[in-house]
C-alpha cells in the first residue's frame, strides 16, 4: 500500500512541475478581503428571491433524482445484460454539466435541459449500485415462497424488503448530490442558484452572494428534517409545476441535433465513399485528436492526479476534525461544521471562487478539488476511526495519529481515494468550462463555436477516458485487496 | 449427505424426523422438500422471514401465489381489512395477536418462529414440512404450536428434537444415525428409552 502511495504522490509531483499553478490577478489580497467582507455580512434582504431560488433548485434536483432513481431501478433489473451494463457505464461516465450542454442544443434552456441533465447519468450510477445491492440481497424468504406467485409480487414482498434501508439511505444521498448538481447547472444558465451566484460574484455582490450560500448549506444540513419517505409522493404532485417556465421545444432542433449537427463536418451531407471524403474525415480526426482531444487528455490527467493526492492529504488532515480519539464534543461539533460547509459547496462553485481571486490557472482546480473531496473521505474517515477501539493506556497527540490510528485507517482511506478518483477525473474535465485547459474547456469552445460535431467527439472521449480511470482504479482497489472496503462507501 | 435412502409417507401421517444434530435430518427436510414443492408449506430452520416487514405481511406472504399482483401490491402498501381479517386468527391462536404490525425483525426468536409457521398455516395445502419449528419456544409454547400444526395440516413431516414432544404428537417415528435410516416405527410402539440409541456413540 506504502509503495502505491509513493508512486501516485512522485507522479503528482512530477505534475506539479509542469502544471500551471501561477496566481495571475493582480491583487488577490484585497480580491479575498471583500469576499470575506461579504460573507462575514449576508445580505438576506432579498430573501423571497432566494427562497424562489433555493425552491426551483430543489425542484430540478428532485425532479432529475427521481426520474433518474426510477429509471436506475428499471435498468437495474436488467443488469447482467451485458449492453445494459455498457450503456449504464457509459451514460455516468458523463458529467451532468455535460449532458446539460448538449440536452441546450436539442431543447433550448427548458426544464427539461436541467431534469435529463440529471436523470441519465444518476439513472446511470443508481442502476449499477441498486443491482449490485440486490446481489447481495438475503433470499431465504424467496426459497420459502409457494410456487405460483407473481414476480412482481415475490419482488416486492420477499426481495426489496430485505435491501430496503440500503436503497432508501443511497437515494437520498444521492439526491444530496442532485441539490449540489442542480446548483451547478445554474452555470450553464438554468435557473437554479449557480445562476444567482455567477451573477452575484461576477457583480461583486458578496453579501448576496453569501446569504445565498448559507441558505444552500442549511437547505442541505436539514435534509433528513423535510426529504421523508411519506412527503415523496407530495413533492413529485408539485415539483414539476416549480421548474419555471422556458422557450418552446422545437422539434426541429432535434431532428437537426442528430442528423446534422452532431455528424462530423467532413462527412455532413456528403457521400461517405465519394471521392476525398474519407481523406477529409481522416483529417478531421487526426486534428480533433492532436489539436484537442491529446492536450485536453494530458492536462486532465495532470489535474486529476495533483487533485487526488491534494485530495489525500487534505482527508488525512481534516478527518481528526470529527474524531473522538482527537476532539472532545465542543472541538467534534465545529468540526462536523467545517467539513459540512466545504463539502456542501460542489467543486464547481469553490474553483468558481478561487478562479475570481487567483486568476485562470490550475491552481483554483487543484485546490477546490482537494478541499471538496479531502472533506468528504475525511468524513467517511472520521466516522471510521470512531469505531476504533483503542487500549487504556494509548499514545497521545502526534504519536496516537501515527502509530495508533493512522495504520488502523490506511486501507479504508485508501479505498475511498481511489473510489473517488473517477469522481475527481469527472470534475476535472468539467472544470474546464471555467477556462482551465482540461477536456472541458475544449468542450465549452466547440460548443460557443457551435461545432457540435467537435464537442460531441470530445464528450465520447472524455467519457470514454473515464470508464478507463473506473477500471484502472478497480484493479487496484483489487490488487490491494481494497474491494470489498468500498461497497461500505456507497452507504 | 444421506445415501441409498428411500422411504414413503402416507397421507395423513404425522412423522417425526429424530436424531442427533448433524445426522442428516435436515438434509432428509430439503431434499423432501425441493421434490414435493408445489404442495407442501415449509418452515426451515433460517425461518425465512423478512425482517423489515410487519408479522402480517410475513404471514401474509404465505399466499401471494392465491391473488393477483394488484391485490398483493395494494395490500403491501395498504393492508386489506380483509387480509387482516383472515391473518389475525392465525396469529392470535399462536400468541401475536398484538403484535400483527410489529416488524419481524424486533421480536424475540420464539416469536419469529411462530411466525414462520404462521405463514405456513395461512398458505395451507395439505402438509407440512419443517425442520425444527419450536425450538425456540418454551415447553407451553411448543405444544400451543404442535397443537395449531396438527389441526391445520393432514399429513406434516418435521425434524424434532424434543423426544418427548415428538412421541406425543406423530403416528410415526423415523430415526435418522449416521445419514441413515436407523428405526421407522409407529409411535405408540416405541418409548423414549427404545430411541436413546440414536443419541449414543
Amino acid at each position: 500500500m506504502l509503495r502505491v502511495s509513493g508512486l501516485f504522490v512522485v507522479v503528482a509531483l512530477g505534475c506539479l512541475l509542469i502544471a500551471d499553478v501561477h496566481i495571475t490577478t493582480l491583487d488577490p489580497w484585497s480580491e479575498l478581503q471583500r469576499m470575506a467582507l461579504g460573507f462575514a455580512t449576508p445580505d438576506f434582504s432579498a430573501v423571497g428571491d432566494i427562497g424562489w431560488v433555493l425552491v426551483r433548485t430543489v425542484a430540478f434536483a428532485f425532479c432529475g433524482v427521481a426520474l433518474g432513481a426510477v429509471g436506475g431501478f428499471v435498468l437495474s433489473q436488467f443488469f447482467h445484460v451485458g449492453p445494459v451494463r455498457w450503456v449504464c457505464a457509459f451514460i455516468r461516465a458523463i458529467h451532468e454539466l455535460f449532458w446539460a450542454l448538449i440536452f441546450l442544443q436539442m431543447f433550448g434552456l427548458t426544464p427539461l435541459t436541467g431534469v435529463l441533465a440529471i436523470a441519465i447519468p444518476y439513472a446511470g450510477i443508481c442502476a449499477k449500485v441498486y443491482a449490485e445491492t440486490l446481489e447481495e440481497a438475503d433470499l431465504r424468504a424467496s426459497k420459502v415462497l409457494a410456487p405460483g406467485a407473481d414476480m412482481v409480487s415475490a419482488f416486492l414482498y420477499a426481495r426489496l424488503p430485505t435491501v430496503w434501508v440500503h436503497i432508501k439511505n443511497y437515494t437520498s444521498y444521492r439526491f444530496e448530490c442532485g441539490l449540489r448538481s442542480s446548483a451547478v447547472l445554474g452555470f450553464v444558465g438554468l435557473p437554479t442558484l449557480g445562476f444567482y451566484l455567477e451573477t452575484a460574484f461576477s457583480e461583486g455582490h458578496y453579501s448576496e452572494a453569501a446569504a445565498l450560500m448559507i441558505m444552500f448549506y442549511i437547505l442541505i444540513a436539514s435534509l433528513r428534517y423535510w426529504m421523508r419517505v411519506r412527503l415523496i409522493g407530495l413533492y413529485a404532485l408539485i415539483a414539476p409545476f416549480l421548474l419555471g417556465g422556458g422557450v418552446e421545444i422545437q422539434m426541429t432542433n432535434i431532428v437537426r441535433f442528430f442528423t446534422v449537427d452532431i455528424v462530423p463536418s467532413p462527412l455532413r451531407g456528403h457521400d461517405v465513399f465519394a471521392a476525398g471524403v474519407l481523406p477529409d474525415f481522416a483529417g478531421w480526426l487526426w486534428m480533433m485528436l492532436s489539436d484537442m482531444a491529446l492536450p485536453g487528455i494530458v492536462a486532465t490527467l495532470i489535474l486529476t492526479q495533483i487533485a487526488l493526492v491534494g485530495t489525500g492529504m487534505l482527508a488525512l488532515m481534516m478527518f481528526p476534525l470529527i474524531s473522538d480519539k482527537f476532539l472532545g464534543r465542543f472541538g467534534r461539533s465545529i468540526g462536523h461544521g467545517v467539513l459540512v460547509v466545504i463539502r456542501s459547496t460542489p467543486e464547481f462553485i469553490l474553483a468558481y471562487i478561487f478562479l475570481q481571486l487567483w486568476g485562470p490557472s490550475m491552481l483554483p482546480a487543484i485546490v477546490a478539488l482537494s478541499l471538496h473531496n479531502g472533506a468528504i473521505i475525511g468524513h467517511l474517515i472520521g466516522r471510521f476511526s470512531n469505531q476504533l477501539v483503542l487500549r487504556p493506556d494509548h499514545a497521545t497527540g502526534i504519536n496516537l495519529y501515527a502509530f495508533e490510528i493512522l495504520p488502523r485507517i490506511y486501507g479504508q482511506f485508501l479505498a475511498y481515494l481511489f473510489y473517488r478518483w473517477e469522481v475527481i477525473m469527472r470534475e476535472t474535465a468539467i472544470l474546464g468550462i471555467l477556462g482551465i485547459a482540461t477536456l472541458g474547456f475544449f468542450i465549452d469552445s466547440a460548443l460557443s463555436e457551435i461545432r457540435l460535431d467537435r464537442a460531441m467527439f470530445l464528450i465520447v472521449v472524455t467519457a470514454i477516458l473515464n470508464i478507463g480511470i473506473d477500471i484502472l482504479s478497480r484493479r487496484i482497489r483489487g490488487r490491494l485487496h481494497l474491494s470489498d472496503t468500498a461497497q461500505q462507501l456507497k452507504k | 449427505m444421506l445415501r441409498g435412502v428411500s422411504m414413503s409417507i402416507n397421507d395423513g401421517e404425522r412423522v417425526a424426523l429424530i436424531g442427533e444434530s448433524g445426522a442428516g435430518k435436515s438434509t432428509l427436510i430439503s431434499v423432501l422438500q425441493h421434490r414435493y414443492a408445489a404442495d407442501t408449506a415449509f418452515v426451515p430452520q433460517d425461518l425465512g422471514l423478512v425482517g423489515n416487514l410487519s408479522v402480517f405481511h410475513n404471514i401474509y406472504m404465505g399466499a401471494l401465489q392465491r391473488h393477483s399482483m394488484a391485490h398483493n401490491v395494494l395490500n403491501l402498501v395498504w393492508p386489506r381489512p380483509s387480509e387482516i381479517a383472515r391473518v389475525r386468527p392465525i396469529a392470535e391462536q399462536l400468541g401475536l395477536g398484538d403484535k400483527l404490525f410489529s416488524k419481524v425483525g424486533e421480536l424475540s426468536g420464539g416469536q419469529q418462529q411462530r411466525t414462520a409457521i404462521c405463514r405456513a398455516i395461512h398458505q395451507g395445502g395439505p402438509a407440512l414440512l419443517g425442520d425444527e419449528p419450536v425450538s425456540a419456544n418454551d415447553q407451553h409454547q411448543s405444544r400451543v404450536i404442535m397443537d395449531a400444526i396438527t389441526t391445520s395440516f393432514d399429513t406434516v413431516v418435521l425434524a424434532m428434537h424434543d423426544v418427548e414432544l415428538a412421541l406425543e404428537y406423530s403416528t410415526r417415528i423415523i430415526g435418522i444415525k449416521d445419514q441413515n435410516i436407523a428405526i421407522d416405527v409407529a409411535a405408540d410402539q416405541v418409548t423414549r428409552a427404545d430411541l436413546d440409541f440414536l443419541y449414543m456413540k
